[in-house]
């Protein structure tokens, strides 16, 4: 059982302008074996949020915690923090020249499990993995995100998801430029691995269609840097039918 | 002191060609100082071949097919007796790659050599020439390759710390035949290597493939000069490499050379460093001359920088220390070139070489 606890987070960037505040206290706690969305217009700070606790260089945090199991997030280094049980499925993952993904998932997986996973056993784990996912074997051999399709790129980073067995998983509107049944099959994987290891899950969506294939425990509605109303399943349907009209501007 | 020095123009290093180069370092190859005895360490080191012979041949018999402006060439074609003659006979499918190598061991191995690759028509080899230990050598490479061979020319230079090599791989390409060399620079003091390409048919084409690592005092130069005098030539040029150290310095200079007669040419030159800590220097000039305007395409590119955050951040997103990630970078960055060499053995020494250099540089 894991629980991590975001409380009064606030983050900057660095512009050439000076800081530009993004985040204004945000509050939430997320356990193993839950859902939570995290619902928003564009520009409300939702990737700000993914990408301050997974440690990018580009965010300033600026005040408030973000603990795992009560030990301080923000102060480990990005590799500790994915060794520490957090997982960032990323919008727009970033391509790797002449790095294979075989060798990149091995790699991750020797790391995070402190050491190199059997190859007989690995082999048929990542089988198993891209064959869920229905991904083609010729895919492994391939470089990380190198010429991937938007569709590819989202199903290598829950296939990542299944192999890594994070404790707490954030993703970055996963849902974005998937088809209707790339859609299916990557939440599928999601629930999967949310089943077979208790994750916890931080889902941040823009729209509320990849809510039908993994249900949310808890909505929460984001906008101008902080969480501004909170709910269980009925909140989505709320945003599905009047959008997030009523709380832009505030 | 060579009796024939007097007959060259020293350079003074404000010469184009030599304005990169540190000429304090060449050990006296430029200006004839260097002593150098009459060595022939280059040896076949593959077993015997139908087709393949490797023969020492009189100067007389065997003078250079090509001129040379550099002096250091030029000192190598007035002093050599013997040319070291590497020949494969036409028609010939050579499956197993034809190694060549030089040892050397300590300061007795100031050398000047002439060397002669030949492929005869319509045969297809692989050549690899490995450079290790420490010499002072000048060194004229020539490669022909006759209508419809092919060649896969790999060298290596790994010498060790003290090293200075200046060389010329000088290919003439005939018509319908097709040159690809991968030269590989990861270790030396000065190595300083001119990959150059003629083209003597039409329909010829060549691939100049190349990486170097050069870390703190190291001066790797690459000078190469691609001519289409020919119509309907190709060429292709992607050199790579990586810096790390203080006063690690690197120069590529990709000349390419369209003359009048050249049409239908299709040529691209492309450069890419890797700048991994303060202190180092890439320097990159490309050169593109064209006498025609009837030609397919011809284009280059150049680029330098240091790590991309953003892969560093996403292979460390999954657990993997900032150490391992640069590795991985690194590794990959090299990977598109070193996969041309179709030899493990090779591709993963030179891979651990490129760790060591890491580790070297303090990532």
């Amino acid at each position: 059982m894991s629980t991590l606890e975001i409380r009064g987070l606030e983050v900057s960037v660095i512009t050439e302008k000076g800081p530009i505040e993004i985040l204004r206290g945000v509050d939430l706690t997320i356990a193993s074996g839950e859902t939570h969305a995290i619902m928003g217009p564009n520009g409300s700070g939702k990737s700000t949020l993914a990408y301050s606790i997974a440690g990018h260089p580009k965010y300033t945090i600026t005040g408030g915690s973000v603990t795992l199991d009560g030990v301080d997030v923000l102060a480990m280094k990005v590799d500790e923090r994915a060794k520490a049980g957090l997982f960032l499925a990323m919008q727009y993952p970033v391509e790797i020249p002449g790095v294979s993904v075989s060798n990149f998932l091995r790699t991750a997986a020797t790391a995070l499990r402190g050491e190199a996973p059997k190859l007989r056993t690995w082999v048929g784990e990542v089988k198993e993995a891209m064959n869920a996912l229905a991904m083609d074997p010729s895919f492994s051999e391939r470089n990380v995100n190198e010429g991937f399709s938007g569709g590819e790129k989202k199903r290598h980073e829950i296939m990542q998801l299944e192999l890594l067995k994070p404790k707490i998983a954030i993703l970055d509107e996963t849902d974005s430029g998937l088809d209707v049944d790339a859609l299916r099959i990557v939440s599928e994987g999601v629930n999967r691995a949310k089943a077979a290891n208790d994750m916890g899950v931080l889902l941040i969506t823009h729209y509320t269609r990849i809510l039908r294939y993994i249900k949310p425990d808890f909505v929460h509605v984001f906008a101008n840097g902080r969480v501004v109303e909170e709910g269980g399943p009925e909140l989505a349907d709320k945003l599905e039918e009047k959008g997030y009209a009523e709380y832009v501007g505030n | 002191m060579s009796l024939l020095a007097t007959n060259f123009l020293t350079p003074t290093g404000r010469e184009e060609a030599w304005r990169f180069t540190p000429l304090n370092r060449l050990a006296g190859l430029h200006d004839g100082s260097v002593e150098v005895a009459q060595r022939e360490s280059l040896v076949m080191k593959s077993p015997a071949t139908q087709g393949v012979s490797f023969t020492r041949v009189s100067r007389e018999l065997l003078a250079p097919e090509s001129f040379s402006d550099d002096v250091i060439i030029q000192r190598a074609h007035a002093e050599v007796l013997n040319v070291a003659h590497l020949s494969v006979a036409a028609g010939c499918e050579i499956t197993t790659p034809i190694h060549l190598g030089r040892d050397h061991h300590g300061p007795a191995g100031n050398e000047l050599s002439r060397v002669r690759i030949s492929v005869g028509a319509r045969s297809h080899a692989t050549v690899v020439m490995e450079n290790s230990g420490e010499a002072v050598l000048g060194e004229d490479v020539e490669i022909v390759l006759e209508p419809g061979s092919s060649l896969k020319f790999v060298s290596l230079q790994e010498w060790s710390a003290k090293s200075v090599h200046a060389a010329r791989h000088h290919a003439i390409v005939g018509k319908d035949a097709t040159f690809q060399s991968v030269t590989v620079t990861v270790g030396g003091s000065l190595v300083r290597l001119l990959p150059t390409v003629e083209f003597a048919g039409p329909g010829a084409s060549a691939e100049l493939l190349g990486i170097y690592f050069a870390t703190a005092g190291q001066h790797f130069e690459h000078r190469i000069h691609v001519d289409h005098g020919v119509p309907n030539a190709k060429s292709r040029v992607n050199y790579k490499g990586a810096l790390a150290g203080n006063e690690a310095h690197t120069v590529w200079i990709g000349d390419v050379y369209i003359r009048a007669a050249a049409e239908g040419t299709d040529t691209y030159e492309l450069n890419r460093n890797l700048l991994l800590s303060d202190g180092a220097r890439a320097d990159s000039v490309p050169n593109l001359e064209i006498e025609t305007g009837e030609i397919i395409g011809a284009g280059h590119a150049s680029t330098t920088g240091r790590f991309d955050d953003e892969q560093l951040f996403y292979l460390m997103s999954r657990g993997i220390a900032m150490d391992e990630a640069r590795r991985l970078v690194v590794r990959g960055f090299f990977a598109e070139i070193i996969g041309n060499i179709k030899d493990e053995e090779i591709q993963e020494r030179l891979m651990s070489r490129i760790d060591d250099e890491l580790l070297k540089a303090g990532h």
